[in-house]
């Protein structure tokens, strides 16, 4: 029986070896200049 | 570290340093409460005690069980360990000095006087006054000059009330638009507005050149007119709802947002929301307002357990729609589990003070919008660039590792520490944590992953 299903994510611990191109668009310019959460975001070089 | 909760009928864990996230059944659930703990023999027996009655919970389960959470352990998918504080300060490092992103505030004035404005009705407190586009000329060169290797740059017509110096938003966007292709640059421009004085050259210049409107609205008549009024003392909600169904109607695929605040007068939000989407609005994003504690506008206690009510059955609503084919965004639980941002960009925040600044109709430099007017904040300006070095190594030094609070949450790679302004407006350093803020934006995070979760699950069944 499987008792856990594991979504398809993007893994933090990879990104760290070929992320922050810093391409990502400027969170709080996106909607709402108050409450910015940077999880909403997406990679623009995926 | 690990994070478990039930939402939507879902048992849902996080794993915070790789991301990961699963759907478990009520053994495993509780099997990874107790890993880290209790020996296997102990979880076992605890498995064994609470689900006795159970014909599908055997011993042999429990250890098949228990071998799937060894594996994903293995694997590096739950109880990873946090190894990412040497690199806290490695994406400001890298790039010191780069700005790829500016608040333009072309006007200091509003034709609107809403009460609970955090820019003193778009005075900031000071003076009234409109950005020349000589200034807003020379932050662009600024921005251009500064933007390094990036390719795009962001720039935000903000105020006060942007469409007030309407023919120097368009004198700017066209002087940026001739600069793109000499200088191997992308501008995505933004305009936040009240819709006061939109008309069908607004609309078009918006729909051409815009990668994004935000428009203000508040939801429901009653609310919206309740702050948002003229200096008259008139709402602005039957002015403004056309126009904005209009602009929207007009803009087809692009990006909009109609964005409101919600405050004492209405923790209970998701009304709002129903509001927008019966005037056929479907991009929202309703925030909580930040103002100091005391202001009338105020979130209290009580409200925000409405709030933490409303942000669930927002989810619900939001999943009841999508299944029967009338799905709308919600700006905070759009999160993107397959192509979110690096571990760079979540341990090192939002840019402000760094690669993201606001400028004001002087020509003043400011770590963001909601810094400015407060003087001892002022980085330098577009002329000189920034000159309050101190300040800006502040905001450098400003991730997620900064703030002691963090450090034991399972959402700060989802906030990054969280919005320096309202650390600051809260407890008076720009590394303080804003408590109350915390809290709804970890209901949030909660809510906008199990809507993905069940996203996946609908798209595999």
């Amino acid at each position: 029986m499987k008792h856990i299903q594991t979504l398809e994510t993007r893994n933090l611990c990879e990104s760290a070896k070929n992320g922050g191109c810093g391409e990502c668009q400027t969170s709080c310019q996106s909607a709402c200049k108050t409450s910015c959460g940077i999880a909403n975001q997406q990679c623009e070089n995926t | 570290m690990i994070h478990r909760y039930k939402l939507g009928g879902m048992n849902i864990v996080l794993d915070i340093c790789s991301g990961s996230v699963h759907l478990v059944d009520e053994v495993a659930y509780d099997m990874i409460g107790l890993f880290e703990a209790e020996s296997r023999e102990a979880i076992t027996a605890a498995m064994l005690e609470k689900y006795g009655d159970r014909e599908d919970v055997t011993e042999a389960d429990v250890n098949e069980c228990y071998e799937q959470i060894e594996e994903l352990r293995d694997a590096g998918k739950l109880f990873t360990p946090d190894t990412f504080e040497p690199m806290a300060g490695a994406l400001k490092a890298k790039s010191a000095n780069v700005v790829k992103a500016l608040c333009l505030h072309v006007a200091h004035t509003c034709n609107l006087n809403c009460s609970y404005c955090f820019a003193s009705q778009g005075k900031y407190h000071g003076d009234r006054a409109l950005m020349s586009f000589e200034v807003g000329k020379q932050a662009l060169d600024f921005l251009l000059e500064h933007s390094g290797t990036r390719h795009n740059l962001e720039v935000d017509f903000f105020g006060g009330e942007p469409l007030m110096n309407f023919d120097v938003v368009k004198q700017l966007v066209a002087y940026a638009r001739s600069r793109e292709k000499e200088c191997g640059k992308h501008f995505r421009f933004t305009l936040t507005t009240n819709g006061v004085l939109i008309d069908d050259d607004v609309i078009d210049f918006a729909n051409r050149e815009m990668s994004n409107v935000v428009l203000s609205l508040d939801g429901r008549k009653e609310v919206h007119d309740r702050y948002r009024v003229d200096y008259a003392g008139n709402g602005s909600w039957d002015r403004i709802v056309p126009k904005f169904q209009k602009l929207v109607k007009a803009r087809g695929n692009k990006a909009y947002y109609m964005r409101g605040t919600f405050t004492h007068a209405n923790p209970d939000f998701l009304k709002d929301i129903q509001q927008m989407l019966d005037l056929g609005f479907t991009e929202l994003s309703m925030e909580p307002v930040v103002c100091a504690p005391g202001d009338p506008s105020a979130l209290t206690d009580e409200d925000r357990v409405i709030v933490m009510e409303q942000y669930e059955k927002l989810a619900e609503l939001m999943l009841e729609r999508r299944r029967a084919g009338k799905p709308f965004t919600f700006y905070h639980y759009m999160i993107d589990l397959t192509g979110g941002p690096c571990i760079y960009k979540r341990i090192s925040g939002c840019g402000s003070g760094t690669e993201y600044m606001a400028v004001t109709p002087w020509g003043d430099l400011y770590p963001c919008h909601q810094f400015v007017g407060d003087e001892k904040f002022r980085l330098g300006d577009v002329w000189t660039g920034v000159t309050n070095t101190e300040i800006q190594a502040d905001f450098a030094s400003c991730n997620v590792y900064a703030h002691p609070e963090c450090r034991d949450c399972w959402a700060r790679l989802y906030c990054s520490g969280g919005c320096a302004a309202n650390a600051y407006h809260a407890t008076g350093s720009v590394r303080g944590v804003y408590k109350e803020g915390c809290e709804l934006f970890k209901k949030r995070m909660e809510c906008a992953i199990m809507l993905e979760a069940s996203k996946a699950l609908d798209n595999n069944a």
